[in-house]
């Protein structure tokens, strides 16, 4: 039976690690490499990145932080932030990742979608959405979540699968940060709209929230950063606890 | 002793090449390339294969010579040859990706895509699934049944004579995983992203 995948994500600005796990006995507790190397040893499913540097010439180093990263991790690597063209997701894919995250390039021009799954397989064109409650719809949003498209959700999830995403990484901007769990209404009703996997995202505030994106967000994968941080649950703790739930994972 | 990786300039091989050079150690000498005379006095050959069946088959193509060396290599010399994902599927006949497509016809079969029961199972089918070893392989040595690997694939390989299958996996069918067949091995899922575990089965095809 296919198990249920829990990703943790690091965020990474300038080739440093921003709110990474807080070990006592980690001796860089900024650098990517060794805090995505504690995950996949602690038995994370995937390992996610997401860049966040803001300056064109620090973009550079989320390259040597991938190439690094996957010649000690492996279980699959996914990087995300910045991602605008066919040839940056080669180079991130040449440099180790095996999928690469598009989210405002997606929505901008869904040729990239189209060219990059052609050219590399749907397998590692993951489309990350970011999503906002308006009205009785959710909205796309781009650019980090600042700059909204009137675009519905739910018709570029479908949209966005007959151009060859692989899968969908759906953050809910109103559940983001907030501790309080997914947006599940958000998860299940993308999730029953598309054949793609849909991978959860934002929110998560205890390992109950994991049980409910898989329960009743039919998430395929639940995508986490606060929860791990600082060592609150550790992905082993995650696993355990989805298993006692009755949730099928790769323990 | 000299491992190959083929580099046929189709899809992501990194991960691939990061596995079998962590393997390998100093021990090994991996050597990626497309290079005819260097894959022809290989030891081993691995052939990675990521994006759809046609787009595999064609970029092969693409280079001169490679169709015709890699049988040599595999079908009358008989060294040990691992195929991964499309890398495998490229050993059957036939391929219904995208259109209708010859492989290279190394273990009779074809590849279709795998039914998804009108959308109850979601495809690609990605993740972390047990494999079922219904036979023997030298790949799988010190391998437990049911061990845990890593997928991605919406197509599936149907071999014609069953005894090729070494194990299978449990999606939305019975879904082929593994062959073996004489100098032959292959595996739908990627050892390379499939952890220690994953390492192991590198390991294994390495110690032939």
């Amino acid at each position: 039976m296919l198990k249920k995948r829990i990703i943790p994500c690091l965020d990474v600005k300038n080739g440093r690690v921003v709110k990474g796990i807080n070990f006592v006995d980690l001796k860089d507790a900024g650098d990517p490499v060794e805090q995505a190397k504690i995950y996949s040893d602690g038995g994370a499913d995937e390992i996610c990145f997401l860049d966040i540097t803001a300056s064109n010439e620090n973009r550079n180093t989320i390259y040597d932080v991938v190439k690094a990263t996957s010649k000690k991790c492996f279980v699959p690597l996914t990087v995300g932030g910045g991602v605008r063209s066919v040839e940056d997701i080669n180079k991130l894919l040449n440099c180790g990742a095996d999928k690469v995250s598009i989210n405002t390039a997606a929505v901008q021009n869904s040729d990239v979608v189209v060219e990059s799954s052609k050219k590399f397989g749907s397998q590692c064109i993951v489309v990350a959405i970011d999503a906002k409650k308006n009205g009785d719809m959710w909205e796309v949003f781009t650019h980090g979540g600042r700059n909204k498209t009137g675009i519905d959700v739910i018709e570029f999830a479908e949209k966005i699968e007959q151009s060859g995403a692989g899968e969908l990484l759906v953050t809910s901007m109103d559940r983001d940060g907030t501790q309080v769990g997914y947006d599940i209404d958000l998860m299940s009703k993308i999730s029953s709209k598309v054949n793609i996997p849909v991978i959860a995202s934002g929110g998560v505030g205890n390992l109950d929230h994991l049980v409910d994106g898989i329960k009743l967000g039919n998430a395929s994968a639940v995508l986490a950063a606060s929860i791990f941080h600082y060592g609150k649950h550790s992905v082993k703790e995650a696993k355990e606890y989805l298993d006692s739930k009755g949730i099928p994972v790769r323990i | 002793m000299k491992v190959t990786i083929v580099d046929y300039k189709s899809g992501n091989i990194s991960s691939v090449i990061n596995s079998f050079e962590e393997v390998a150690k100093d021990k090994v000498n991996i050597e990626v390339t497309s290079d005819l005379n260097k894959i022809k006095s290989s030891d081993k050959v691995v052939l990675p294969g990521q994006g759809s069946f046609k787009s595999c088959v064609d970029a092969l193509n693409n280079i001169n010579g490679l169709v015709d060396i890699l049988n040599e290599f595999a079908t009358n010399n008989k060294k040990p040859l691992l195929g991964i994902c499309v890398g495998l599927q490229m050993f059957a006949d036939i391929g219904y990706e995208e259109t209708e497509t010859k492989g290279l016809g190394w273990i009779s079969g074809k590849v279709s895509k795998i039914d998804n029961q009108n959308g109850k199972y979601k495809l690609p089918h990605i993740g972390w699934n047990q494999i079922n070893i219904v036979k023997e392989s030298k790949i799988f040595k010190n391998i437990e049944n049911n061990s845990h690997m890593y997928f991605v694939h919406s197509y599936e390989f149907i071999p014609n004579d069953k005894s090729v299958i070494s194990a299978t996996t449990d999606y939305s069918t019975n879904i082929v995983c593994s062959v073996e067949k004489e100098n032959l091995f292959g595996t739908q899922f990627h050892p390379e992203k499939s952890d220690k575990i994953g390492l192991k089965i590198i390991e294994n095809f390495i110690n032939l």
